[in-house]
């Protein structure tokens, strides 16, 4: 374990190398890009803005309280919170069969596997896992180091987007496409499934010690 | 910029990103590190799915087909389901296993 001193110094130097990253990425790349880039003006929010913002508040919120929260349970709950509102974030992509399966493989499937594994492994409180995490300091130093990245690419590079083309019912082409043009990846991932059944199966189970 | 467009989608998926490395680095509980993970994965899919909507003519003109942002966005899901069930039965079996030696440590391997 190190000691006191030498913790202190280590989180003095890396909080110096986050800044000093921050500093120089807004410096080189973040500001003359964002000069460069057409400033839009501003057009009038419709309702389907509205309820983007609403979405997205929700899912951040969600993924927000899944990342600090102290109690594991809120963690989940948070983590509810987040696929709903990605599943919402489909809706208004117009990807309707996508937010469906979201709901019914994330929400009624991985969800609830985490709830039993929070709930199983509830009684384990003394496990030291020797993984050192970063702790709420470190936790924030990363945050602050990868947001202005993400950020500038999402908001400053020039996408060519087109005017969006109708809406439609997605289901349908997307059955059409699953059995021609990505027959493959389909048939890859029903083997990817089997594999993991069967995986999950020895891994979890209880060994019969022989006598 | 009040008209939602690519690069709203763009920051909801970044952001989700970050919480989701920020999850990952700090949880203690080997199933909030699982739970970091979702997060992660999600935050890719949202990006592919925008994607798929917005940006369907190549930069020569072709047509991509529009589909293929969902496809994607739907394997990434069974995949992520996949891996969220066997990395829990690996959390399992590790609790089952300390339950009857030591709890003090995950590190049997160790020198």
């Amino acid at each position: 374990m190190k000691s006191n001193a030498g913790k202190l110094i280590f989180w003095v130097i890396v909080t110096a190398l986050v800044v000093a990253f921050v500093v120089s990425i807004s410096t080189r790349a973040i500001l003359p890009a964002a000069e460069a880039s057409p400033q839009p003006g501003a057009e009038p929010a419709g309702l389907r803005d509205i309820l983007f913002y609403a979405v997205a508040a929700f899912t951040i919120g969600g993924a927000a309280a899944v990342a600090l929260s102290r109690n594991i349970l809120w963690s989940a709950i948070g983590l509810l919170t987040a696929l709903l509102g990605v599943g919402g974030i489909y809706v208004l992509l117009s990807a309707d069969f996508l937010a469906v399966a979201q709901l019914l493989i994330y929400i009624g499937g991985v969800l609830v596997l985490i709830l039993f594994a929070v709930m199983l492994t509830n009684r384990i409180v003394d496990v030291n896992v020797s993984n050192t995490s970063a702790g709420l300091y470190g936790g924030v130093l990363i945050f602050v180091a990868a947001v202005p990245v993400l950020l500038t690419v999402a908001l400053v590079t020039p996408w060519r987007q087109q005017a969006l083309a109708a809406a439609v019912y997605s289901t349908k082409p997307l059955g059409y496409a699953l059995l021609t043009r990505w027959l493959l990846p389909f048939e890859v991932a029903s083997l990817i499934l089997l594999a993991t059944l069967i995986g999950a199966i020895v891994i979890a189970r209880k060994e019969i010690k022989a006598d | 910029m009040l008209q939602v467009s690519l690069p709203h989608f763009l920051v909801v998926g970044a952001l989700l990103f970050a919480l989701g490395l920020v999850t990952v680095s700090t949880r203690r509980n080997a199933v909030g590190v699982l739970m970091g993970v979702e997060l992660l994965l999600n935050a890719a899919n949202v990006n592919f799915v925008a994607f798929g909507r917005y940006m369907s003519t190549a930069a020569d003109g072709r047509l991509v087909d529009p589909m293929s942002g969902q496809i994607f966005g739907l394997f990434v899901i069974v995949l992520a389901a996949a891996e969220a069930a066997v990395g829990l039965a690996i959390v399992l079996s590790i609790f089952q296993t300390f339950k009857t030696i030591d709890v003090r440590s995950a590190d049997l391997m160790r020198e």
